[in-house]
């Protein structure tokens, strides 16, 4: 065991994939070179070469186009958008290609790569640095999507989404990368579409994912005073999404709070409700919550900024809702 | 004082050194303005950085530093009307444009006086007033809506003209390309300046692209395309000229590369570890305002004393935008939450 940030989790689990398959290689603005902006690659490119690791112009609609192509032609790519707010330039060849080549083509071709894409609200970079575009993926069939939290979680599932033989989109909160955790020194992985509950209780179930795990388990720690007793379930993945651990979790408390920092309108929260009232609308005894974003643009003042998302105060509040 | 060995010895890898000299039309009172609009783009940026040390400024903020010359001796030809396409080093333009810095200073320092109401920050800086399109965050995805306006005066038949601005870094966007291929086809008023300080970030752009003289694309659409020393405040104003002039009379677009340096980090923190930043040594002696100002000694169309008043009167600017910004200046109001993401008032929560 030893103890890491997430960013080193996301490097460890590079560094290992890329020895084990002469097919996995990095491409993306300065990930070579200078390693990304978060210094996650860094070191790689001395390490595979140039033609592993590949600095790309800034041509993400192209470069990100390649990738697919080459995954089609055998390739493991990982490509890197270095915000997820500019993974709108390659959409075509994410929604149009790489979702849809292996259905098109009746299952001859499939599609093997990893999109990375840091996002979230933070540090005052204002509307076009600061999105949670994760939500728009989950719209489309073909695609998996995933948002690990913990170095762990990060590190073995980034892993396994190597591994898949189709897409996956990464999601990376960068508020995350600084996150501490343990990670085995030997090789491990963490399977795509298994959620994992981060606090039991027996009151209320709160859903949460990425960094709003965070803020749901702080929230949970406080009300645990008042003695309410939350379970928190961090879903890791949202495409495929396991209801099974929710449900199970919602048989036992009868109340759940879904939270995502997604703007609320037309994000998974009210697509996690809706499947939760149709699996098991009789285990609640309280109508369901959903907590996300305001509708609005992220903004440059750090005030505004600070009032988009939910807040542990806004969960606490949910929570007791359930019990109004 | 010039130092000719370091200037010998830069010409010999500075391919678009070009050497000073008085274009005709051009005069001295518009070359005091010229510089005067250099010292106040140098001071404000020299100024912003200690303020971002002091958390009295955060975001990304990306100086336009010895790059002057680019934005002063192509906008200032602008009239009011005309359009100015940005990027994230977008200060400089703005200033160019006769933007105002109180509102600029105001609006990186977050608060409700400044130009984008605290929303938007350095790399979002527009005013629409002066035809300034704004500042874009996402490399090289302004370009196609700035060439947006040039359709409209296409349009519209009015002799109204666009000047787009992006880096060696933006130019591989395709988008860019793309805008390219329909201004030269149909002869839309714009013109593509590509500011080529070489560096992307991290990424020295002759390891990115096969072609390194960049003015070649233009070329390549169609467009009559340049090459300028982007240090030479005079070829660039004399090039552009004959750009705008083409632009306004209807026959379409001109592309101008102007090759430069990025003598800096990227952004306010970045230390350029990447980079071997000893090659930037020789540059400093043509750096644009130093050059301007000792080719205007030489040959008397100012004196030493005349160009030090011009700086210290930039300082001043400089300074009382700060005051301004710091003590005259308020925190947008929580109830403005939702103001501006729909036009005329109208929200929708
Ligand atoms: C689409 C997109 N990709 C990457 C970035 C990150 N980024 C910000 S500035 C920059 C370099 C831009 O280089 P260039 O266009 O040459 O302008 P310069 O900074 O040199 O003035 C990069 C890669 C971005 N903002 N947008
Ligand atoms: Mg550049």
């Amino acid at each position: 065991m030893s103890i890491i940030t997430l960013r080193e989790s996301i490097t460890q689990a590079l560094r290992e994939e890329m020895a084990l398959d002469e097919n996995v290689f990095i491409m993306g603005c300065d990930v070579g070179l200078r390693g990304n902006p978060f210094g996650i690659t860094k070191g790689l490119m001395n390490e595979y070469g140039e033609k592993r690791v590949i600095d790309t112009p800034i041509s993400e609609a192209a470069f990100t186009g390649l990738g697919v192509g080459a995954a089609i032609a055998g390739m493991r790519p990982l490509v890197e958008i270095l915000y997820a707010d500019w993974i709108t330039l390659p959409m075509d060849n994410i929604v149009n290609t790489a979702a849809k080549t292996c259905y098109m083509f009746g299952g001859q071709a499939n599609v093997p790569i990893v999109i990375r894409a840091p996002f979230g609200v933070g540090g005052g970079v204002a509307a076009q640095h600061s999105q949670n575009n994760e939500n728009w993926f989950v719209h489309v069939p073909g695609l998996k999507v995933i948002t690990p939290s913990t170095p762990y979680d990060m590190k073995g599932m980034l892993k396994s989404a190597i591994r898949d033989n189709g897409p996956v989109i990464c999601f990376e909160h960068k508020r995350n990368y600084s996150v501490k955790g343990e990670v085995p020194d030997g090789e491990y992985l963490v399977p795509i579409g298994k959620a994992a509950i981060r606090k039991t209780g027996t009151d209320c179930t709160i859903v949460a994912y990425s960094y709003m795990t965070y803020v749901a388990e702080a929230a949970a720690k406080e009300l645990e005073k008042d003695g309410i007793s939350c379970e928190v379930i961090d879903l890791r993945s949202l495409l495929p999404l396991d209801y099974d651990t929710v449900m199970e979790s919602i048989k036992k408390t009868s109340r759940v709070v879904v939270v995502t920092e997604a703007p609320l309108r037309g994000s998974i929260a009210g697509e996690i409700v809706g499947e939760i009232i149709d699996r098991g609308f009789d285990l609640l005894d309280a109508p369901p919550q959903r907590l996300g974003s305001k509708n609005s643009p992220v903004a440059y003042n750090e005030g505004l900024e600070a009032m988009c998302t939910p807040k542990k105060e806004d969960i606490i509040a949910a929570v007791r809702k359930t019990f109004e | 004082m010039k130092d000719s060995k370091c200037i010998e010895e830069l010409k010999k890898e500075f391919d678009a050194y070009a050497e000073m000299y008085s274009p005709e039309g051009l005069d001295r009172e518009e070359q005091i303005r010229m510089y005067s609009i250099m010292w106040l783009m140098r001071k404000f940026e020299e100024a912003v950085k200690p303020l971002w040390m002091a958390n009295k400024v955060h975001g990304y903020y990306h100086p336009y530093i010895t790059e002057e010359a680019i934005a002063t001796a192509i906008i200032t030809q602008l009239k009011k009307e005309d359009y100015v396409g940005s990027t994230h080093r977008g200060h400089g333009h703005l200033i160019a444009k006769g933007g105002n810095i109180n509102k600029m200073m105001a609006e990186l320092f977050g608060k409700e006086e400044g130009y984008n109401k605290g929303r938007g920050g350095s790399m979002h800086i527009s005013d629409m007033s002066i035809g300034m399109l704004g500042a874009s965050g996402i490399v090289g995805a302004a370009v196609a809506p700035a060439v947006g306006s040039a359709l409209k005066s296409w349009i519209k038949g009015t002799d109204d003209v666009t000047v787009v601005f992006f880096g060696d870094g933006g130019a591989n966007a395709g988008s860019v390309s793309e805008s390219m291929n329909m201004a030269a086809a149909w002869k839309l008023p714009v013109i593509f300046v590509c500011e080529n300080n070489q560096w992307a970030i991290a990424t020295d752009y002759a390891r990115i692209t096969g072609e390194p003289d960049l003015y070649k694309r233009g070329t390549g659409f169609g467009i009559p395309s340049y090459r300028c020393d982007g240090y030479n405040i005079y070829q660039i104003w004399e090039t552009a000229k004959a750009a705008i002039e083409r632009a306004r009379a209807g026959e379409g677009p001109t592309f101008i590369e102007c090759k430069t340096m990025r003598m800096l980090g990227h952004h306010a923190t970045d230390d350029s570890w990447y980079r071997d930043m000893s090659v930037c040594d020789k540059y400093w002696e043509i750096e644009p305002i130093k050059r301007m100002g000792e080719f205007m000694v030489e040959n008397k169309l100012a004196t030493p004393e005349e160009l030090e008043a011009i700086e210290a009167e930039a300082m001043k600017k400089v300074e009382a935008s700060i005051e301004y910004a710091d003590t005259q200046c308020h925190e947008p109001s929580p109830d403005t939450f939702y103001d501006y993401i729909y036009t005329d008032g109208e929200v929708i929560k």
